[in-house]
């Protein structure tokens, strides 16, 4: 699998299997029998597993050094629009699809026991949303990765609507339209960048790569960003289009809501990273005091609210409004350090914040409610429950030797140089996320237990041990040894700061990036 | 006394109308001796089917004129009567099983949808305006009856009234219009009118002439402000016909649109694009925010063709190569994906009982999963949501929207597509979210009518997937003109 020295992984359909095989699983449980529940639970996981084992097969022969995209397959989709079926990826999607891969499987571990009626659809829309979320992380034709973006928004409607709490319809229509409508925007900016570049005298096409080079006035520049980034902050979510979130995330069951914190709000940040950013550089700069201005809003906003939360499930909810806050101040900071950090970051709230909604979903199976005030003393019954909610939490508020402190430590860092009073403001949205973190947990884990119900409380199960020690261990591991990952997305995060760096005002942090990003090797690949 | 003489007659040129006016009269005629409604299906099912292949034929050889130029069959004519036939074939499948028990007699009812299916073929070839009026009336007249075709049905009757009563008023604009062009110009043939429109003596007269072709035909394709009989009539008028109308007269309607304004017309473009502009902008918007306000499936669908008629009104306005493809592309997709949601409402309703309230379809989607599914398709494709026909359709004429430089109008489209999902998805919200009964209890066998519904949703996920070569069956046939 592994290419030689200096030629990347190429000619091969690695890459389309991972994309394909959740999807080709989800059919195949629906042709299943109503009656087979248990056959359409194993049938599902173990196509996720297959899944895993490819992405690890992917990271396996993917060559780090290299900036630019792996593992290209390119071949015609529909020609008289000179739109392929172009998929790749580099040090940044990477760990992203191997967050996705990563994941699925876990939740759908978990769902076993959560999931009680139309098992088979449920499993379904779960199969078809990993394809979706993976094909958005690898596409780099701009209509295919329209395409698999809105792909993704069905099954998490159906996942809200049917599997849902009280307010699930409303919850999953405010979702629906809320990304459907920003989503339209963007797909009119798509089309309007595409003729930009035929005007320019080229052949129509929708690869990104190509994309890049168009001349575009800053005028232009200025509304095609605003559309993107309109898109992409509704994903993020980005204060103030967050308000989908709470509703989506409260209603949601447990596993749509580990999916849609821990995987889809990356594809908002990573299409700034990948798209609104390097395509639209004059604006980016333009807009970037702003963003960053937003995004501290979003981090201080975020663990504001989450503090006074009586419900868990939202305080984690309005944590990741906080914390996606972060990969914003990270990815605006337009400079290695806080690039990779929001990268980082990125895979880091996937894993804690997954884990969070993971453990709050167990105690709520159990007791049937998520109110911090019907909890308290929960150590005393359920210790190995209470000993995984102490690491989670630990790493979701940063403690270093876990890996939430990596990345927001190079986040601010990357800020720093970007904008000090950001950076400031930032940190003080950092104390805040332990507060409220770490009152939640006093209050839940601490103290006398006060509610009788609790004292019955059965603690972790076989199953749900192993649906948390792949995520516990990430989080360790990821504390402990960043350097392989943060190598491995250096080269590439590298490449795209040169496209988009070039036009950021600061001018020392600039020359230097610039300056590195000139030997990278940026040859046409595939 | 003068001798009259006939011009000679290119006999390939009326394969189509031929065929379809012979399928009719033998309906008519059999419907007479035959009881057997089934039987007849299948009469008009066959007869329907060697008419389209006939007519794809055809798409192979030269470009054929007949009649002193009048009627002609090229490409685009090709394009548009398959579409007919095969939008034709489809309403007989579903008629096949909804006629049972209606009292509705087949013969008629069967001979009828030909005679339609012959209006709008003569409405597609038509190259002169006289004879694109007896093509719409010959459309309209057999579209008024089987409208009231459900006799024991008061909503049924009504419709066809209203229907045949504003369908009266706007023929009158049609010919009015048609007389001042003709005033203007000198000629009813869409060729000549191209040549004089540059260097007429009576601008006043010739558009004015203009915007009375648009009243008459946006009456046609239900365009706002004309749309005022739409809901009524599609929900009083049996669901077939409903389909029938919503779809194959749609459509009829625009072939004739597009070849008087995008061809004969094509030199003022700059004068009734500003209108066309207004038009398409409120039919899209009035379209889908009175759908939202529907409760009953059947008229939020007509509300939603109407919608429908104004994103292709945005191809039209785009004009050009670009646009006209559009429009063709985009009437391709409509029809699949508007047949199928219709023929889930007939699969629904039964003699007594109409169904088509969103309560009637709580739980639908465990209760009926076929149904289920396919009606999702429609509705997903119907808001344009990837990898779906409905999409690929909408692509296509934002694209030409863009590069024409209408900026804001294609602002308004895709804001309202965003609307339009509020209203498609409370049907996914009525048939999977909602409780309901579970329990199938007995349900008739349908089997015309999902063998309908399942080759529209096969074609709407096919067009949205593969829509390289459907594109180019619509660029040939325009590119044709």
């Amino acid at each position: 699998m592994s290419g030689l020295e200096g030629a990347p992984p190429s000619g091969n359909v690695l890459l389309s299997l991972i994309v394909w095989t959740p999807m080709i699983g989800a059919f195949l449980v629906l042709l299943l029998p109503r009656e087979q529940v248990d056959g359409a639970k194993r049938a599902a996981f173990a196509f996720s597993l297959v899944t895993f084992f490819l992405s690890l097969a992917l990271w396996a022969g993917f060559l780090p050094e290299y900036a630019d995209f792996q593992y290209l397959e390119q071949k015609p989709w529909i020609p008289d629009w000179g739109i392929q079926y172009l998929i790749g990826v580099d040090g940044v999607s990477l760990f992203l699809v191997l967050l996705t891969t990563f994941l699925t499987p876990i939740v759908i571990l978990f769902s076993f026991g959560d999931v009680q009626k139309h098992v088979k659809e449920y499993f379904f829309f779960m199969l078809m949303l990993e394809t979706g979320m993976i094909g958005a992380f690898v596409a780099l034709d701009l209509f295919l990765f329209y395409v698999f973006w809105e792909l993704m928004l069905v099954p998490m409607y159906f996942i809200i609507g049917i599997w849902g709490g009280q307010r699930r319809v409303y919850a999953s229509i405010k979702f629906l339209l809320y990304t459907l409508t920003a989503s339209l925007l963007m797909l009119l900016a798509i089309l309007y960048l595409v003729g930009a570049h035929v005007r320019a005298g080229a052949p129509t096409t929708f690869d990104v790569r190509l994309l890049y080079d168009v001349a575009l006035t800053p005028i232009e520049q200025g509304w095609l960003f605003a559309a993107f980034a309109l898109a992409f902050a509704v994903k993020v979510p980005m204060f103030p289009l967050h308000t989908w979130l709470p509703d989506a995330h409260v209603e949601a069951p447990t596993g749509g809501s580990v999916i849609l914190a821990g995987v889809m709000l990356k594809l908002g940040t990573y299409g700034f990273l990948r798209f609104a950013m390097p395509l639209f550089p004059v604006a980016t700069a333009a807009a970037t005091p702003f963003m960053l201005g937003l995004a501290v809003v979003g981090i201080i906003y975020g663990a504001m609210v989450a503090m006074v939360q009586p419900d868990l499930k939202k305080l984690v909810a309005y944590s990741s409004v906080s914390h996606l806050g972060f990969v914003m101040l990270g990815l605006f900071s337009v400079n290695q350090m806080g690039v990779e950090g929001a990268i980082y970051q990125m895979l880091n709230h996937g894993l804690s914040t997954g884990a969070l909604f993971l453990m709050v979903g167990m105690i709520y199976e159990r007791r049937h409610t998520r109110q911090i005030a019907e909890f308290g003393g929960l150590w005393k019954p359920i210790p190995r429950w209470a000993a995984v909610f102490l690491i989670v939490t630990f790493s979701s508020v940063g403690l270093p030797g876990l890996n939430g402190f990596v990345g927001e430590f190079l986040i601010l860092l990357g800020a720093f140089g970007q904008s000090r009073t950001a950076t400031v403001l930032a940190s003080s949205g950092l104390i805040l996320g332990a507060v409220y973190m770490l009152w939640m947990f006093q209050r839940v884990v601490f103290g006398p237990v006060r509610h009788e119900e609790n004292l019955k409380l059965e603690d972790l199960r076989p199953r749900e041990i192993a649906v948390l020690a792949p995520v516990v261990a990430m989080i360790v591991v990821m504390g402990i040894y960043p350097a392989p990952f943060l190598r491995t997305m250096e080269p590439s995060v590298k490449a795209l700061l040169a496209r988009i760096a070039k036009h950021q005002p600061s001018p020392v942090a600039v020359e230097d990036h610039h300056a590195h990003a000139q030997p990278t090797k940026r040859g046409g690949g595939g | 006394m003068e001798v009259l003489t006939l011009p000679p007659i290119n006999w390939f040129a009326v394969v189509p109308v031929g065929l379809v006016t012979l399928l009719g009269l033998v309906l008519l005629a059999l419907g007479l001796y035959v009881d057997d409604d089934e039987s007849l299906g299948w009469v008009a099912l066959v007869g329907l089917v060697i008419s389209a292949i006939a007519t794809a034929c055809l798409a192979a050889g030269e470009k054929a004129t007949t009649f002193n130029g009048t009627f002609a069959l090229d490409g685009y004519a090709i394009f548009f009567d398959v579409l007919f036939i095969v939008a034709g074939i489809v309403v007989v499948l579903m008629s096949m099983t909804y006629l049972e028990g209606t009292g509705i007699p087949a013969g008629d009812y069967y001979g009828l949808v030909s005679f339609a299916i012959v209006g709008m073929i003569v409405m597609a070839s038509g190259t002169d305006l006289i004879v694109i009026f007896l093509g719409l009336e010959v459309m309209s007249i057999s579209v008024y009856v089987l409208a009231g075709a459900w006799r024991t049905q008061r909503r049924s009757n009504e419709a066809a009234m209203k229907y045949f009563l504003l369908g009266a008023f706007a023929t009158g604009f049609l010919l009015y219009g048609i007389a001042l062009i003709y005033g203007a110009t000198g000629s009813f043939r869409l060729d000549q009118i191209a040549a004089a429109v540059a260097d007429t003596q009576n601008r006043t007269m010739l558009l004015t002439g203009v915007a009375m072709l648009i009243v008459a035909f946006g009456f046609k394709v239900a365009a706002v402000p004309f749309h005022m009989w739409t809901p009524d009539v599609y929900e009083g008028a049996p669901t077939t016909v409903t389909a029938l109308m919503a779809v194959a007269v749609k459509a009829a309607g625009f072939a004739a649109f597009v070849r008087i304004f995008l061809h004969g017309l094509g030199g003022l473009h700059a004068d009734w694009s500003v209108l066309l502009w207004v038009i398409a902008a409120l039919t899209m918007t009035v379209g889908n925010v009175l759908a939202l306000a529907q409760t009953s499936v059947k008229r939020m669908l007509a509300y939603s063709s109407i919608a429908h008629a104004g994103y292709i009104l945005v191809a039209l306005v785009a004009s050009g190569a670009a646009g006209g493809i559009a429009a063709l592309f985009y009437l391709l997709v409509y029809s699949f994906m508007t047949l199928g949601a219709f023929g889930v409402v007939a699969a629904l309703g039964s003699v007594g009982d109409p169904n088509e309230t969103l309560d009637d379809y709580a739980g639908l989607g465990f209760r009926r999963p076929l149904l289920g599914v396919t009606m999702t398709i429609f509705m997903l494709s119907l808001t344009g949501i990837p990898p779906l026909a409905g999409f690929a359709g909408k692509l296509y004429i934002f694209t030409a929207a863009i590069r024409e430089g209408y900026y804001v109008l294609a602002v308004i489209g895709v804001l309202n597509s965003a609307i339009s999902a509020a209203y498609y998805v409370r049907v996914l919200i009525a048939m999977y979210l909602t409780p309901g009964a579970e329990d199938p209890g007995r349900v008739a066998r349908q089997p015309y009518l999902i063998t309908s519904i399942v080759l529209s949703a096969v074609m709407t996920v096919i067009v949205g997937v593969f829509p390289a070569i459907w594109m180019q069956l619509a660029r040939m046939g325009f590119l044709s003109l």
